[in-house]
């Protein structure tokens, strides 16, 4: 996917003022904020099943070596082959290599934030193998000139039905309809053919459980059981940080997943793949490989951003940010948006590439506090913060500015003097009205606010006047 | 009880009445209160920029300063949160400092906390009346898990009618330099609380935290609206003379 981050300042801007896109994002409190929230009080004791969640995700992480090296072994003892990618083009080299040793000409695609990471699709086309994304938000996506999602698990919000209908209408060159179901079927039947004809599913992977070999998706429209039993090959493709120790931990998983996720109890579907299809089976794949991908996950690993590699991608984080409710999954310009994203774009793409990311937050922990998994991304965040404060990636009026209030705030009487001739002038600006209408070297206040005059004396002069 | 009073820079600044007001809710709960002359700021502005050494410089400086105290109070659930729980991490590495650190952060409480939790006080000496809705800032509420406490000590006054706005716990969009940085994105989320705070129809919006009140006075005001007035807790809880004038 094309790296645009650092243009998250303007991007955020130009969409406050996008009406639709507005219109779409004001569905995710509704859909996702209110559902999880229902679904919470409903369960009982979420705190204790997070810290849960956490402990099962930390426990993987710390042993991360080993629960991969048993996974593979069983993956392998059960008929399936796994690869490792350390990069994304090793995963997208991998995966054609595949298609192509097969005579693969079609790929039916399960929902998978990994193959957008990895830029799968772009390399299956070049290779000249056509992928279909059959999940019903990707397909719309990819119809509409391979659009980015804007959100990891609704990867359409940023559309609205009316949308959905022009562009049907458009590709399809069947008549305009308005009607979501009426769109479902429409796609649905486009789909179907597809699935029964494709000679490769693609599918990400929600878990990988070491203890048996077996990759688990959670899907809510039944295509990824489609995509992975109907086509004879199945490649599921995934972060290798998705590893859990057991069935044990991934069913206590499952209970906070697709609750912090939809506010469901459970999917629609949940799919456990271990193995191709074995003689006395009916359904499966006759092949089923496992790519395993790095691509700078390994580094996090040793580093102060490790935390975030609990992430379960469920999305809450988004959905509950204020920042990424206002602006929609794109301006963050890359496959992981929201709080997440803040964390996992820089840390993949690298610090210079998004700088913005790690401060477009007001730092308020909606996301913490949702976190299937408690990661503090606000702490990761600020840490964020702190190494491009020390290899100097921060502008120099911001640098400049922090140093000169840093340096006074430890001088007590010249920070006492600084003061007193700051509300002085700001009393002045703010005249008879005592607002503040353009603020000097603050546009970014007074351009849409004003701002409220001091009173003209400092709480320090006047406590020093009321005590004598 | 010796408090010492941490005013923050925001009241220092633009709103010292929100100090005094502090000052009359403490001794009105029988505290004998005193304010550290060489108090600045807690350092929030440069840990969440990034700046590590300033913020340590600034939390050993609060340290010299407050650890002195029975407690520490400060009319912010922002500066409080940073000492409370912001301060130690910053001295992980420092054992003979983040034993001292952590004792002041355990002493150290944000004003309504304090006021209902420890102070436990029956009543205050504020008569507001009309009606108030109420906004939680993050901190005070992710944080220190400020949210009963303020409207426990509003409902001690007769003539205050509180009415709840919806999203009471969603950002206002300040966020410190966030507001400066990412101005549009800032501005529309404090439109955002704007719109849900003037549907109650409240004669005023009441909050803990001054930088969440300037920016929703501020966008409130440039969205036309001179009238519904935007106060610190502690004003209405004390009674301040600017809200009599």
């Amino acid at each position: 996917m094309e790296l645009r981050s650092n243009e998250f300042k303007t991007r955020a801007a130009a969409n406050l003022g996008d009406e639709k896109l507005q219109r779409g994002l004001g569905l995710i409190k509704v859909k996702a904020v209110v559902n999880r929230a229902n679904a919470v009080a409903e369960f009982g004791d979420f705190e204790t099943l997070r810290e849960v969640g956490k402990a099962i995700r930390d426990r993987a992480l710390a042993d991360l070596d080993l629960y991969l090296e048993r996974f593979e072994r069983e993956a392998v003892a059960r008929g399936a082959v796994v690869h490792w990618a350390e990069n994304a083009s090793e995963a997208c080299r991998i995966v054609v290599d595949i298609a192509r040793e097969n005579g693969v000409r079609t790929v039916a695609k399960a929902k998978s934030m990994v193959s957008e990471e990895v830029g799968l699709n772009d390399a299956l086309i070049e290779a000249g193998i056509e992928p279909i994304e059959t999940d019903l938000g990707e397909y719309i996506l990819q119809i509409n000139d391979a659009e980015p999602p804007s959100h990891i698990v609704m990867p359409v919000i940023h559309k609205t039905a009316e949308d959905v209908a022009d562009l049907f209408h458009a590709k399809h060159g069947t008549p305009r309809k308005t009607d979501p179901a009426a769109l479902t079927r429409e796609a649905r039947e486009i789909l179907r053919p597809k699935f029964l004809s494709a000679d490769m599913g693609v599918s990400g992977a929600n878990f990988l459980i070491a203890e048996t070999g077996s990759t688990l998706i959670v899907t809510n429209e039944g295509n990824g059981r489609l995509c992975t039993t109907l086509p004879r090959l199945h490649v599921a493709i995934t972060g290798i940080e998705k590893v859990v120790a057991t069935l044990e931990d991934a069913s206590t998983l499952l209970r906070l997943l697709p609750r912090s996720a939809t506010g469901q109890a459970i999917t629609n579907y949940v799919s456990l793949h271990t193995g191709p299809k074995r003689l006395e089976e009916s359904d499966g794949p006759q092949q089923f490989h496992i790519v395993l991908v790095d691509n700078g996950r390994s580094k996090l690993l040793a580093g102060e951003m490790r935390e975030m590699l609990r992430c379960i991608r469920c999305g809450a984080c988004m959905n509950h940010c204020p920042v990424y409710q206002a602006v929609g999954g794109h301006a963050y310009g890359w496959v992981y948006p929201g709080p997440m994203g803040n964390i996992l774009t820089p840390s993949y793409v690298g610090l210079e590439n998004a700088i913005a990311l790690p401060n477009a937050a007001t730092m308020c922990n909606q996301c913490g506090v949702v976190c299937p998994v408690k990661i503090p991304l606000p702490d990761l965040m600020r840490k964020l913060r702190e190494e491009q404060m020390e290899r100097g990636l921060k502008p120099w009026p911001e640098r400049l500015g922090l140093a000169l209030w840093g340096w006074a705030a430890q001088q007590p009487a010249l920070y006492a003097l600084g003061t007193r001739i700051a509300v002085r002038f700001m009393k002045w600006l703010g005249g008879r009205e005592k607002l503040i209408h353009r603020l000097p070297l603050a546009s970014g206040w007074s351009d849409g606010r004003d701002f409220p005059a001091p009173e003209g004396q400092t709480f320090r002069e006047l406590y020093k006047e009321r005590r004598q | 009880m010796r408090v010492a009073l941490f005013v923050t820079c925001l009241a220092d600044l633009m709103r010292p009445g929100v100090a005094f007001a502090a000052i009359r809710l403490l001794e009105h709960g029988g505290c004998t209160v005193e304010v550290p002359q060489t108090q600045t700021c807690c350092g929030q502005p440069a840990y969440n920029s990034g700046d590590r050494a300033t913020a340590i410089a600034l939390a050993r400086k609060v340290l010299v300063e407050f650890e002195g105290f029975d407690y520490v109070v400060a009319p912010s659930g922002s500066c409080g949160g940073m000492i409370r729980a912001h301060y130690p991490e910053l001295f992980r590495d420092d054992p003979a400092t983040l034993k001292r650190i952590e004792a002041l952060a355990a002493r150290t409480w944000e004003l309504t906390d304090f006021l209902a939790n420890v102070l436990k006080l029956d009543s205050v000496p504020g008569d507001f009346k009309g009606t108030v809705t109420y906004h939680d800032s993050c901190s005070g509420l992710r944080e220190l898990g400020v949210k009963a406490q303020p409207r426990a000590l509003l409902a001690k006054l007769p003539g205050l009618k509180l009415t709840e706005m919806n999203e009471a716990e969603t950002c206002c969009g300040f966020g410190g330099t966030f507001s400066l940085k990412f101005g549009e994105v800032s501005t529309q989320l404090a439109d955002n609380k704007c719109g849900h705070a003037c549907a109650t129809g409240a004669d005023a919006i009441v909050g803990g935290d001054l930088g969440c009140l300037l920016n929703i006075e501020g966008r409130l005001r440039r969205r036309g609206d001179l009238k519904t007035k935007v106060l610190h807790v502690a004003e209405i809880l004390a009674g301040d003379e600017r809200l009599k004038s």
